[in-house]
């Protein structure tokens, strides 16, 4: 039965929510489907509306306008006890005065399931969550990790249409989280429930998600697969959140693109004519020769700062309109050997296809 | 002293590790004046709870004679009146702490739900009547609720009776004044034990399919059993020795265990049998004070699953 999930899992159908606190705008127009079983991220910073369109979705703030269509069954108006939407609640929200066993049982408690089966699906919920045996501890004598655990078998354990996440991991120290992010996906890809993740770590985000949905100031920058939306971005603030990127004006006159006198050379047609912005990764650029290779952009700057980091090093240099651009790379052995000195003019290359532009705005 | 001493052979000295007697001598200097510190605290302490909580037995244990015997506390099982006495202070204490918690309880719900500004003024309301001293307040009561007193000439005016209710110089009267007074000791630290539940717990509640109710009885209700239970046990135990209120509201109809005491000293001057009294209250209060604990307090600062 908990492993089943994927049967009865649910598409999420969100159409022309707005929210307004006072006279701020929090959501506006805001429109978005998930797919049944998708695991969806809202990615964004805080403030750009993420939690709040959760809190719609799990029925605990009432949106001024829209629709939540859940398998086609309208929900806006339903509250939130009736909508069976398991959530991971970010400061994971367990009742302290309840054991694991009670706090994991209190949904199927409330479902009136009998206790013969409530106890059997406690406990593969706990197992599912690499609990087992730990029914009779109390929340304050468990561990942070832990604790997520819990909260998490407890939002699964009544096999719901979609579970939300706010922020889950965010308490949790960097190497538990990364281990968690791993545990969470498997479990998603193994129970198939529809998920809508909220985080602000945009790493966390690409390593989990089906799709993310990059929030901005209430609204949707861009919702794509991660890989498509690193490599792709279309709007500087996409660029600039996801990954770290430098921005390089350029100009697309006639056919081609222009950075100062040079013409890029790039695998994608230019884009419209006026100004536009050269989204420049920092491992996009390597260190070249010299002019002549074909299908490179070369770029001419003077080393800034180069800052050794034991797996890789970092290279700030300023191109010649004073311009700082990024550079990262491995420290193979060929590479450390090459290393430039502050104060050395440099040949900064970067390839046709890697070529993106956001409009300048 | 540690594992590496015995091992190290630091300057010449192979039994002892360097500088350990520095550092010996410098703790026993840090915790002799710790100790100075402390020792008015102590003094404190000895001087004004000890040493008169110590006399107070010690006067208990000699009848009027100046004989060393347990009369005094004979008494409690042989005159009827002592007994009276008792089960009247217990009635008022029970009755005012059901009172206070049922007036308390949904104040300090509503307090805790409003916005941080509405609840701080209303806050001040239920703080207000601490800046009035207790017989004010006691003969603002009686002039309240007396046979000629406000509510009856009110309701009379009215028709709704046409004898007066008796409100004052009785059980009633002492309830009503007492709960008065008792009322903020319940609702300051239930609205401070309410202030600290976590929001998410009642979202996360609903989210799992609690109905509102079902939410407040399982989760809200529980997890404010400890301000509950302190604001309780503070109310309880100053009812028992508590003296104006039914002195001046009860009419010399409702003698409470204080108000006993201060008959056998002043009007008697029997010092050893008023000892007793507070050597009994003292008791009796301890042994509720641990039965609360002992109820509550592992109920309400602990978990109650089946362990």
């Amino acid at each position: 039965m908990l492993l089943s999930l994927a049967q009865s899992a649910l598409p999420i159908g969100i159409s022309g929510i707005e929210k307004r606190f006072g006279a701020v705008s929090i959501l506006s127009d805001l429109s978005l489907d998930v797919a049944a079983g998708e695991f969806l991220t809202l990615l964004g910073p805080s403030g750009s509306g993420k939690t709040t369109l959760l809190m719609i979705l799990a029925g605990f703030v009432r949106a001024n306008a829209g629709s939540i269509k859940v398998g086609g069954e309208e929900i806006i108006t339903m509250p939130p006890h009736r909508r069976n939407i398991g959530m991971v609640f970010q400061n994971y929200a367990l009742f302290p005065h309840m054991n694991v066993f009670h706090n994991i049982a209190f949904p199927l408690k409330q479902r009136r399931v009998s206790a013969a089966e409530t106890a059997e699906r406690v406990e593969r919920a706990l197992d599912l969550v690499q609990l087992k045996g730990l029914g009779e501890r109390r929340v304050d004598q468990l561990s942070g990790g832990q604790r997520q655990r819990v909260a998490l078998a407890r939002a699964i354990v009544f096999e719901p249409r979609i579970v939300l996440m706010d922020e889950p991991l965010s308490a949790l120290d960097k190497s538990l989280r990364e281990r968690m992010q791993i545990e969470l996906r498997n479990l998603h890809r193994r129970l198939g429930m529809t998920t809508v993740y909220v985080t602000h770590d945009q790493r966390e985000a690409i390593t989990m998600s089906d799709r993310i949905a990059v929030m901005n100031a209430g609204r949707i920058e861009q919702i794509d697969q991660p890989e498509v939306l690193y490599a792709k971005p279309r709007t500087k603030f996409v660029a600039g959140f996801i990954g770290e990127s430098s921005f390089i004006p350029v100009e697309s006159r006639n056919g081609s693109v222009w950075y100062e006198d040079r013409k890029l050379r790039m695998n994608d047609a230019a884009p419209s004519t006026g100004r536009h912005l050269m989204v420049v990764r920092p491992e996009k650029l390597r260190l070249v020769a010299d002019v002549g290779e074909t299908g490179v952009n070369v770029l001419p700057a003077t080393v800034g700062d180069v800052i050794y980091q034991g797996d890789s090093f970092v290279c700030y240099a300023t191109l010649k309109d004073g311009r700082q651009v990024t550079l990262r790379d491995y420290c193979r052995s060929d590479v450390l050997a090459k290393l430039p000195a502050p104060g050395e003019p440099i040949m900064l290359g970067i390839d046709a296809q890697d070529i993106v532009l956001v409009a300048d705005q | 002293m540690s594992i590496v001493s015995a091992s190290l052979d630091h300057a010449g000295k192979p039994d002892r590790a360097f500088n350990a007697e520095a550092l010996d001598a410098d703790a026993r200097r840090e915790a002799r004046g710790m100790l100075a510190l402390l020792s008015l605290g102590l003094f404190l302490v000895f001087a004004v709870i000890i040493v008169p909580i110590g006399w107070l037995f010690w006067l208990s244990l000699f009848d009027e004679g100046g004989q060393l015997s347990a009369a005094n506390y004979a008494r409690f099982f042989e005159q009827a009146s002592y007994i009276k006495t008792f089960v009247t202070t217990f009635k008022v204490a029970f009755t005012v702490t059901g009172a206070c918690v049922l007036l308390g309880y949904p104040l300090a719900y509503m307090l805790s739900q409003l916005p941080r500004r509405a609840a701080s003024i209303c806050l001040i309301f239920v703080i207000l009547p601490f800046w009035t001293s207790v017989l004010v307040r006691t003969y603002a009561w009686l002039v309240i609720l007396q046979r000629k007193g406000l509510v009856n000439t009110w309701l009379m005016d009215l028709g709704v009776i046409s004898q007066p209710l008796p409100l004052a110089n009785n059980f009633a009267g002492v309830v009503i004044g007492m709960t008065h007074i008792m009322l903020p000791f319940l609702v300051l630290p239930l609205y401070a034990s309410m202030k600290t539940i976590d929001v998410d717990c009642l979202r996360a509640g609903m989210n799992l399919g609690a109905s509102p109710a079902a939410t407040f009885r399982q989760i809200f209700f529980p997890l404010s059993l400890p301000g509950l239970a302190s604001g309780l046990v503070i109310v309880f135990v100053l009812c028992l020795g508590f003296f104006v209120t039914p002195a001046l509201m009860g009419g010399g109809k409702v003698i409470m265990w204080a108000m006993r005491m201060e008959q056998t000293t002043s009007l008697y001057s029997n010092w050893g049998a008023g000892a007793a009294l507070g050597v009994v209250l003292l008791a009796v209060t301890l042994a509720l004070l641990g039965l609360f604990h002992w109820l509550l307090g592992t109920r309400a600062t602990g978990v109650w699953s089946r362990r």
